[in-house]
C-alpha cells in the first residue's frame, strides 16, 4: 500500500490525499466504534431499558415512567441521593479549602517542599479500596483511634463514626478527603507557580498584606484551576462506589448508600434491571446537562482550524 | 523534582525566623502527620501479632516485629472458601494491567494523532462523544456491556476485562495524546507530507519518537488507574481473574471467627505497593498525568 502511494504521489496529487485519508479513517475506526458503540448506543440502550419491566434479563415490555415512579418512592434511593449531595458538597468544599491552604503554605519558599508534596499526594496513588480498609481499621470502635485517646485519659472521647448511622457518612468523608485533597494541592500549586511575579511586586509596592493578595487577587486569577479541580472531584463523587463497599458496605443500615451502589446492586444481586437503569439515567442527567454544553463549546464546535 | 531554585540571590533577603514562619511550618508538619498516620498504622499493624493488636495500642511500635502476617496475607489468607492468599489476585492484576495499558496507549496515541493532523468530517464530533465518555458514570454503560460481552462469549474472561479497560481508558488516553500532538509545530507534519510520507510513516517515524515523554505519563496514569480499579474487575473479570483489589476486599470481608487485622493490613499494603512504588519513582510525571485529564488543547 505504501509503495503505490509513494509512486502515485507524483502522478496525481488529489488521489494521494484521498488514499491517505482512507488510512486515517481506518485508524480512527476503534475510536469511532467506542465513541458511538459504547458512549451512544450503550447509553441509549440503558435509557431505553429504564422504560421497561426488565428484571434479571432485558425485555421490552414498555411501562412508561413506572420505574421512575417506583424509584422515587424507594427509600433506599432517596437516602442514596441525599447522601450523595451531603457527601459531594462537603467533599468538594473540604478538598478545595485544604488543597488551597496546602498549596499556599507550600508556596512560601519552605524547605523540604518536595518532601511535603510527596506526602500530601501519595494517598491519591492508592486505590479507594485500600483507603476504605485503612480508615475502617482506624475507626474501629474498640481497638482504633477512639480507644487510644480514651486510654490517654480523655474517657468521654468518641470517634467511631462507622458504627453510628448518623455519622457514618462523615467517616467516609474523612477517608475520601484524605485520599483526594492532595490532588487539589498539586493542581493549585501548579496554578500558583503560573502566576505572574509582577502581580506580587505590585501588591507589595501597594502595601497589600500577603493574605489579602492571596484571597482577593490570586484566588480569582486561579478560576480555571478551581474549575478543573471541581470537575475532577465531581466526577469522583458521582462514581463513588469502591470506597463505600470497602469501608462501610453501605451501612450501618442504609446510612452510607450511594446512587452508584444502588445501580450496581440492582443490576447484579437484586436482578431488577429496569429500576437500576432508571437510577442510572437519573445519574446521567446532571452529567449530561453540565458536561454536554461544555464539551460542545470547547471541542466540537471549533472546526475552523 | 521541578527545577525551582528558591533560595537564589534573586529572592528577598533571608528573613529572621518570625512567628508567621513558624506557623507555616507548624501547618505543614501537622498536615504531613495527618497524611502519614494511615500509612504508619497500616505498616505497624501488619508487623504485629494478634495478641499485641488486642492490647489496643494502635500507634505503638511493634514489640517484636515480624513479617508472619505478610507471609500469610500473600500465600494463605482466605477469601471465601479458597485460602491461597492475595498472590492469585496479584498475578491476575498483572495479567490484566499489562495488556490493558499497552493496548489503550497504542489506540489512544493513534486516535490523538489522527485527531490532531488528519481531521476528517465528523472527527470533532467523535472526539466530543469520546470525551463525554470520560465523564459518564460507569453505571450507565455497564449493563449493556455485560449483555454485549455475554453475546460474544467474553463475559467473565481475561480478554473481556482487557477490552473493558481499553474502552474506558480510551477517552483520557486520546485526550492526552491529542493535546500533546496539537502542541507540536505544524511545520513538522507539513514537511513530512511534502516529502511524501503517508499516515503510518509519519506516525511511526516522526510522531512516536517524539511522544516518549507523554507516553511515560500515559503508562503511569493507566497502570495506577487499572491496578486500582475495583468495580470493573469485580463485574467483568470473572471468578478466575479477579484483580488484587477485589480479592483484598474479599479477604478482609471474610471472617471465620477472629478478624486478623495484621493479615488484613499486610494484604492492604501489598495491594497498595505497586501504585505506591510507581508514584514514588515517577515524581513529576505523576503530577503531569493528573493535570492531563484537565488541560484542554
Amino acid at each position: 500500500m505504501e509503495e503505490t502511494m509513494v509512486t502515485s504521489a507524483k502522478v496525481s496529487k488529489p488521489r494521494r490525499t484521498k488514499r491517505v485519508q482512507i488510512s486515517s479513517l481506518l485508524a480512527s475506526a476503534p475510536m469511532a466504534i467506542v465513541a458511538i458503540g459504547v458512549f451512544v448506543v450503550c447509553v441509549g440502550y440503558s435509557v431505553v431499558l429504564s422504560f421497561t419491566k426488565s428484571r434479571l434479563f432485558p425485555n421490552f415490555n414498555w411501562v412508561g415512567l413506572d420505574q421512575y415512579e417506583r424509584l422515587w418512592g424507594t427509600s433506599r434511593w432517596i437516602v442514596s441521593v441525599e447522601n450523595l449531595f451531603l457527601y459531594g458538597v462537603l467533599f468538594i468544599a473540604l478538598c478545595l479549602v485544604s488543597g488551597f491552604f496546602m498549596a499556599v503554605f507550600l508556596d512560601q519558599k519552605v524547605r523540604f517542599e518536595s518532601g511535603f508534596r510527596t506526602l500530601f499526594l501519595y494517598p491519591y496513588a492508592m486505590s479507594l479500596v485500600v483507603t476504605g480498609l485503612v480508615w475502617q481499621w482506624m475507626m474501629e470502635p474498640s481497638l482504633g483511634l477512639q480507644n487510644v485517646v480514651q486510654r490517654m485519659g480523655w474517657e468521654s472521647f468518641e470517634f467511631a463514626p462507622l458504627v453510628d448511622p448518623q455519622y457514618a457518612i462523615y467517616g467516609v468523608l474523612i477517608a475520601a478527603v484524605w485520599q483526594s485533597s492532595g490532588l487539589v494541592m498539586a493542581l493549585m500549586l501548579a496554578g500558583l507557580r503560573g502566576i505572574d511575579g509582577e502581580i506580587w511586586k505590585a501588591a507589595r509596592v501597594d502595601g497589600i498584606p500577603t493574605w489579602r493578595t492571596y484571597l482577593f487577587i490570586v484566588l480569582p486569577m486561579m478560576r480555571p484551576v478551581m474549575i478543573t479541580s471541581v470537575v475532577l472531584l465531581a466526577v469522583g463523587v458521582v462514581r463513588v462506589y469502591d470506597l463505600i463497599v470497602a469501608q462501610t458496605g453501605g451501612g450501618p443500615g442504609m446510612s452510607t448508600e450511594m446512587p452508584a451502589k444502588f445501580v450496581i446492586d440492582h443490576i447484579t444481586a437484586r436482578g431488577n434491571v429496569g429500576l437500576g437503569m432508571a437510577a442510572a439515567t437519573m445519574m446521567l442527567l446532571p452529567v449530561l446537562l453540565v458536561i454536554g454544553p461544555w464539551i460542545y463549546r470547547e471541542y466540537v464546535r471549533p472546526t475552523k482550524h | 523534582m521541578e527545577q525551582i531554585q528558591l533560595t537564589g540571590p534573586h529572592g528577598p533577603k533571608p528573613k529572621k525566623t518570625t512567628v508567621s514562619r513558624l506557623g507555616v511550618y507548624a501547618f505543614l508538619f501537622s498536615a504531613a502527620v495527618f497524611f502519614c498516620i494511615p500509612l504508619y498504622v497500616m505498616l505497624i499493624t501488619s508487623l504485629k501479632g494478634m495478641p499485641e493488636i488486642r492490647l489496643g495500642e494502635l500507634f505503638s511500635l511493634p514489640g517484636d516485629p515480624s513479617f508472619a502476617a505478610w507471609v500469610k496475607a500473600w500465600g494463605e489468607a482466605c477469601s471465601g472458601v479458597e485460602c491461597n492468599g492475595i498472590q492469585t489476585g496479584f498475578w491476575n492484576s498483572v495479567k490484566i494491567t499489562i495488556p490493558s495499558v499497552a493496548i489503550s496507549i497504542i489506540l489512544g496515541s493513534i486516535n490523538g494523532y489522527a485527531l490532531s493532523f488528519w481531521r476528517f468530517k465528523g472527527s470533532n464530533l467523535l472526539f466530543g462523544l469520546l470525551l463525554f465518555g470520560a465523564f459518564v458514570p460507569f453505571q450507565v454503560v455497564i449493563f449493556p456491556l455485560i449483555i454485549f460481552l455475554r453475546e460474544v462469549g467474553l463475559y467473565g474472561s481475561l480478554t473481556g476485562i482487557i477490552l473493558i479497560h481499553t474502552i474506558f481508558g480510551m477517552p483520557i488516553m486520546t485526550l492526552l495524546f491529542r493535546n500533546y500532538f496539537s502542541s507540536l509545530p505544524d511545520e513538522l507534519f507539513k514537511a513530512a507530507r511534502v516529502d511524501g510520507a503517508n499516515f503510518w510513516q509519519i506516525f511511526f517515524q516522526i510522531m512516536m519518537p517524539l511522544s516518549i515523554p507523554v507516553t511515560v505519563v500515559a503508562v503511569i496514569l493507566q497502570t495506577t488507574g487499572i491496578w486500582n480499579d475495583y468495580l470493573l474487575g469485580l463485574i467483568f473479570a470473572g471468578r478466575e481473574n479477579l484483580p488484587m483489589t477485589v480479592q483484598l476486599n474479599n479477604i478482609v470481608a471474610t471472617t471465620f471467627g477472629v478478624r486478623e487485622y495484621n493479615v488484613n493490613m499486610a494484604a492492604t499494603i501489598l495491594t497498595a505497593l505497586v501504585p505506591l512504588a510507581i508514584y514514588l519513582l515517577s515524581g513529576k510525571y505523576f503530577v503531569r498525568g493528573i493535570a492531563a485529564g484537565a488541560v484542554k488543547g
